[in-house]
């Protein structure tokens, strides 16, 4: 799919919580068929120190208004300037980036894992499975009840488990916690969200034989194959997050 | 109708916009955003005889007004490069170079003795000056013994246009220019990153998994144009300006301050058409002031 450079309109800026934002941005141009799993690297304006794009995951797209929503965490100055952003500023974007997550087996049961703002590209990853009659389901962890985002929003998907490491909504603990891992049988689970999280989840996957996808977050320079930045050892070599990724089949990982 | 045609040794450019190694991939990868034939020159991703698979992760940190990057030369070597790259990037009309890089004298002789039967490729970039490599790289082009015996058993067996990338990271870069054009370099190109590093102070760890690694972008153009500026004048082949070039300006500071051609490097990074972007501000700057050929302005501060 050719990548392109726009500018792209802010049509709402949503706080969810104290770090994580939600964007919603529309282009002059009508939207391609985009993929979950794929990213965009936003320029950031207003920020002197901040020199470089910010890779970020597509979290929704709606084709009938032309938007695209970025979940956002603010993790420093850069996306602590693209936090402030008002509705009709412009953003510079390069899109769309990356692979995506493959399309399960028909009639595969689907689980879909994320934690914290790790949730970002499985709304998309769900809507999209959803118009295509998969059923998916999807696992969710927190740190307590006050960080759960978009939960009505994942419930419109399918059946959503939930935890929290201090129990105050769902079971406690971490998401690889929770007795549906135990009580049910996955046959395809797409994950992301902290580095530890996926690695525990790739375990689970790899003790009972389940294709497992994760997509991974690295930090790059350009996004679209040419600094070389942003690798991944994998069985295959180093391979790049930008354009091999982000989505990788744990199986290949060397982590 | 401005006149942007420079020469270096005997190949001709149709602009002085040239994209840095490292920065540009083999091209296609901006075929998507610009027309590549357009630029002067693309030189490609370092080259080694053998596949490198770089450093570990993490080889990259931004800093201000800049990055860091410790890639360590990832390529596939050689072989992989004639069967899959050659063809790709013979598709262009523009001027295609291969920057070269070895741990030994005798990869550095094999591998431009295996380019020089390339008819598409039309110059070779010796890169003395990478500083992410534990081998070779940056010792070879900060020791000006080491540097003036791999220049001239390179010049030996490659008949078609050298360029010698040189590394800031040295006392006194005139010596390393002059060496260079003694030992029948027909251009040298500087500068290569400059020595740097980082550290995190969430893991208090360096940044990089290699602790040091190559600083680019605006923060190191001033060093840069220093260096162009002193190298211009003590040598006569043509000097290729780089560092930090995000816009046509400051492409003119490098032109005017000696350079005959300028790559763009990082700045490819934040904008895959910031290069086109730099070739037609060039145009404009120079028509807007009345000039007709770019050598009109080269070197004119020392003039």
């Amino acid at each position: 799919m050719a990548k392109r450079m726009e500018d792209f309109t802010v049509k709402a800026n949503r706080r969810l919580n104290n770090d994580l934002f939600v964007l919603e941005l529309t282009g002059n141009n009508y939207l391609p068929a985009l993929k979950p799993g794929q990213f965009l690297q936003v320029k950031v304006e207003g920020s002197p120190s901040t020199f470089l794009r910010r890779p970020v995951s597509i979290h929704d797209v709606d084709y009938d208004q032309n938007t695209i929503h970025l979940l956002i965490q603010i993790a420093g100055k850069g996306t602590e300037a693209l936090s402030g952003i008002k509705e009709g500023e412009k953003l510079n974007i390069i899109y769309p980036l990356g692979n995506s997550f493959s399309l399960p087996a028909e009639n595969a049961r689907t689980l879909l894992v994320g934690g914290g703002c790790g949730v970002a590209p499985l709304l998309f990853l769900g809507k999209y499975l959803k118009s295509k009659g998969y059923k998916p389901e999807i696992l969710l962890g927190f740190r307590n009840s006050d960080r759960i985002i978009e939960y009505d929003e994942y419930s419109s998907i399918g059946p959503v488990y939930l935890t929290t490491e201090d129990g105050s909504k769902g079971e406690k603990g971490f998401v690889t916690d929770h007795p549906v891992l135990m009580e049910r049988r996955f046959d395809h689970i797409c994950c992301c969200g902290p580095e530890p999280m996926m690695k525990a989840v790739a375990g689970y996957c790899s003790r009972n034989e389940i294709h497992c996808e994760v997509s991974l977050e690295h930090l790059m320079a350009c996004g679209f194959g040419v600094c070389l930045c942003c690798v991944v050892n994998t069985v295959k070599g180093n391979l790049c997050t930008c354009t091999d990724g982000p989505v990788f089949n744990t199986k290949e990982l060397k982590w | 109708m401005v006149n942007l045609g420079v020469s270096i040794g005997n190949l001709k450019f149709k602009n002085p916009v040239i994209t840095a190694s490292g920065t540009f991939g083999n091209g296609s990868e901006f075929d998507d955003f610009i027309d590549v034939s357009r630029l002067g020159g693309i030189i490609l991703k370092g080259t080694t005889m053998e596949p490198r698979e770089g450093n570990p992760y993490p080889r990259m940190a931004e800093t201000p007004s800049g990055m860091l990057n410790a890639v360590g030369l990832q390529n596939k070597g050689i072989d992989f490069f004639e069967k899959n790259i050659y063809p790709v990037v013979s598709q262009y009309d523009t001027n295609v170079i291969v920057n070269i890089n070895g741990s030994f004298i005798e990869d550095y002789i094999a591998l431009a003795a295996r380019i020089n039967n390339l008819e598409k490729i039309h110059a070779i970039e010796l890169n003395i000056s990478c500083p992410n490599v534990k081998m070779g790289g940056m010792a070879f082009g900060t020791n000006p013994v080491s540097a003036r015996e791999v220049i001239k058993a390179v010049r030996a067996v490659y008949s078609k246009t050298l360029i010698v990338k040189l590394s800031p990271n040295v006392t006194d870069i005139v010596d390393f220019a002059r060496i260079s054009e003694e030992e029948g370099a027909d251009s040298i190109s500087l500068i290569n990153t400059l020595l740097g590093m980082a550290v995190n102070l969430k893991s208090m760890k360096p940044s990089l998994s290699t602790i040091t690694g190559g600083l680019s972008g605006p923060a190191v153009k001033p060093v840069a144009l220093r260096m162009v500026w002193q190298a211009a004048k003590a040598v006569k082949i043509p000097v290729i300006g780089i560092g930090g070039i995000m816009s046509a300006d400051d492409a003119i500071e490098f032109i005017l301050a000696g350079a005959s051609a300028i790559q763009v490097g990082t700045a490819s990074f934040i904008d895959p058409q910031v290069s086109i972007r730099i070739l037609e501000g060039i145009g404009l700057y120079l028509s807007g002031r009345g000039f007709t050929d770019i050598k009109e302005i080269t070197g004119l501060l020392s003039r």
